[in-house]
């Protein structure tokens, strides 16, 4: 089956500032695939130009196999939008609202329903003034879903919201994916590209800088899985001498560096058997809110030393 | 375009408006307050000298008005209450020429009239008043009648017949007599059509973009020329009320004489669909809703002023009047005039005409300069 969204060597510049620089990615269809990166980025530049709403300087981007520049008409029929910050007629209600784009868009969807499946049914007749952040995220969402779109291009959804209102997007995230719809969703709350998307991309500075499931990226660019005991430097020592395990003293906390899940025992047992004290052990490992830090900090260290060179 | 859209977009404009307060008090209640203010400060202006608009049809064998008629022109200048206007015009038209044109008061001096003077034969002079005037009425026939008395009195002193030789038979003039009042009616109509939609425009095209809505639409199948005209015909709808307000306060309260014709149609829906154009057009080139409002403002304030919503065009010095020809305003409110007061169906088509290629021009301009997506 061909990708829902493919892009390769795509360009945006502004002037002489390129705001996303030669980036490639494909999105299989009926998956969530979360689009990560620090603010300008270059993630909604990216994700207008796969709207439609921007011309690409340069590159191929294809979404349902159409051009979204050239055939946005077509396109705009087939996906779904919500923008950061939705906002909307500020006198008109959720419920008016969806009868406005159904009679748009032609289709015969239920108002209720949609509102119900957003979990914004019991504001269906309130003003949109009136609604909170995470109601005004909802009814864009709900809007997003009136002509029954294959791809749903969420570009933070839930920026500002509060963790109620944030769970309560992602069920709905959740159900457009197991309806087999493509979900593209910007964020940088690496938690929830972590919870919600199959495959992830991180771009910096208009360039991806790693893409795969939030598990590849992690085992590709994060640290070794660490047990960590309250001990002395002596066990320390022993635990390097009896498992050759690299083992460092930091703050009355001995860590030692896991290769694999089965280490961990082995590491246990040698305590134990070490006959020395220790307490409270804990194992840590990276997750890709550290690996995308790491990721982003690397790249803008980079960045300083190439512009500090003479 | 697809009528579909500009009806589901016009319930959206029609909710957006009925729920607005602010917005339902200028189009229903400031039309009254706006009315009754103008009409109680201006009811009891008066008018000062009267025009007397004259045909003379005595004239020398070089084809210029004779010595006597100009010397009865000029006395009758002098008296100082009226202002003898000279026009030509058959005296058979006459009558339809004031009253198309707004006078009261009218006198054809017959050819011949010197020679009858100085043969000391009577002539008749002809003088159009119009008895619903009664005060102008009586200025112009107090006026000719002095004129006419001191001229019977050189002829008797320097003469051997004592009979008067000068006289003169009145005539009603084909038309009412306008009041402040009637003028204001199409003059405020007008001044809806204006600012209702410029300034609302203006706002939205500004306001929309920068909060993303018009983003949200370009991804719905609307187009901007079917969202254009759901306002067009939102705010045609919109000044049929605010103008049914309007003249029903200015008949009611201020005994207004206004002529309700299907000739006022047309007037309330290329007017609107000029400014709602214009409205959109001047919030589209602007970079901020700052901009905009500066640029609306520019536009519509020295319509609002200078096309004849408050004075008439003709009562403001000659310089304003030729700018006001340049304003698409005057032509609205003119061919309400003609439609309202003076019938003037042919004047009336012409305004109609300039508005309407006008609207067409400035709505393709608009639909072509205004963008919802970043290009």
């Amino acid at each position: 089956m061909s990708a829902a969204i493919e892009v390769e060597g795509l360009v945006k510049r502004y002037g002489t500032l390129a705001a996303v620089d030669g980036i490639e990615f494909s999105v299989p269809p009926g998956t969530v695939f979360s689009f990560l990166g620090p603010n300008g980025a270059g993630k909604t530049t990216t994700t207008e130009i796969l709207e439609g709403l921007r011309h690409a300087t340069e590159g191929e981007v294809r979404v349902l196999g159409l051009d979204p520049w050239k055939e946005g008409a077509a396109l705009h029929r087939r996906i779904g939008v919500i923008p950061q910050d939705f906002r909307f007629f500020e006198k008109i209600t959720p419920k008016e609202a969806i009868e406005y784009y159904r009679a748009l868009f032609h289709t015969r969807v239920d108002p209720h329903a949609l509102l119900e499946q957003v979990e914004l049914a019991d504001k269906a007749d309130a003003r949109f003034d009136t609604l909170s952040g995470g109601q005004k995220q909802k009814l864009g969402l709900a809007l997003a879903l009136t002509n029954d779109p294959e791809i749903c291009f969420l570009d933070e959804p839930t920026t500002g919201l509060d963790p109620h209102a944030r769970r309560a997007i992602w069920a709905v995230i959740r159900t457009l994916k197991r309806e087999g719809r493509t979900v593209f969703l910007t964020t940088h709350y690496l938690e929830e590209a972590e919870l919600l998307a199959d495959r992830v991309a991180i771009i910096h500075r208009g360039k991806i800088i790693a893409s795969g499931s939030p598990a590849e990226i992690i085992r590709a660019h994060g640290k070794p899985a660490r047990m960590s005991v309250e001990g002395s430097p002596a066990l320390a020592a022993y635990l390097q001498m009896n498992l050759g395990a690299s083992a460092v003293v930091e703050d009355g906390k001995v860590s030692v560096t896991l290769s694999d899940k089965g280490d961990a025992l082995k590491v246990l047992t040698a305590i134990e058997a070490s006959g020395l004290p220790w307490s409270s052990f804990t194992t840590t490992q990276d997750t890709l809110d550290d690996v995308f830090v790491r990721l982003v900090g690397q790249m803008d260290e980079g960045a300083l030393k190439t512009e500090g060179t003479p | 375009m697809k009528a579909r859209h500009i009806a589901a977009d016009l319930r959206i404009v029609s909710r957006t408006y009925l729920r607005n307060p602010v917005a339902l008090f200028f189009s229903l209640i400031f039309p009254i307050i706006l009315i009754t203010m103008f009409g109680l400060i201006f009811s009891a202006v008066g008018t000062g000298a009267v025009t007397l608009v004259v045909v003379n049809e005595d004239h020398n064998p070089q084809g210029g008005p004779t010595a006597e008629s100009s010397a009865f022109l000029a006395a009758l200048n002098s008296t100082s209450v009226v202002n003898v206007q000279l026009v030509s015009v058959t005296p058979q038209n006459f009558s339809t020429y004031l009253g198309q044109n707004d006078y009261s008061a009218g006198l054809v001096i017959p050819a011949g009239f010197q020679n009858d003077y100085l043969n000391r034969t009577p002539v008749n002079l002809t003088l159009y008043t119009n008895p619903e005037d009664a005060s102008s009425t009586g200025t112009v026939v107090g006026a000719v009648q002095g004129v006419a008395n001191g001229f019977n009195l050189r002829a008797v002193c320097s003469g051997t017949s004592c009979a008067p030789t000068i006289g003169f038979t009145t005539l009603n003039v084909g038309s009412q007599v306008y009041k402040y009042i009637d003028y204001l009616i199409p003059g405020l109509i007008g001044f809806a059509i204006l600012t209702s939609p410029m300034f609302s425009m203006v706002d939205i095209a500004s306001s929309y973009r920068k909060e993303g809505i018009f983003r949200q639409l370009s991804l719905t199948p609307i187009t901007r020329a079917e969202w254009l005209t759901s306002r067009i015909v939102w705010y045609v709808g919109l000044t049929f009320v605010t103008a049914g307000i309007m003249i029903g306060a200015g008949i009611f309260l201020f005994n207004a004489h206004v002529q309700l014709t299907l000739g006022l149609i047309p007037f309330l829906v290329v007017g609107p669909f000029f400014f709602v154009s214009l409205g959109m057009l001047a919030g589209s080139v602007a970079k901020t809703p700052e901009s905009a409002a500066l640029i609306g403002n520019i536009i519509t304030f020295p319509m609002m002023f200078l096309s004849g919503t408050f004075f008439t065009v003709s009562s403001m010095p000659m310089g304003l009047q030729e700018f006001a020809h340049i304003l698409p305003l005057y032509y609205v409110i003119d061919g309400m005039n003609q439609v309202m007061l003076f019938s003037n169906t042919s004047r009336a088509l012409f305004d109609l005409l300039v508005v309407l290629i006008g609207s067409v021009v400035v709505f393709l301009l608009a639909i072509r300069l205004f963008k919802w997506r970043d290009e």
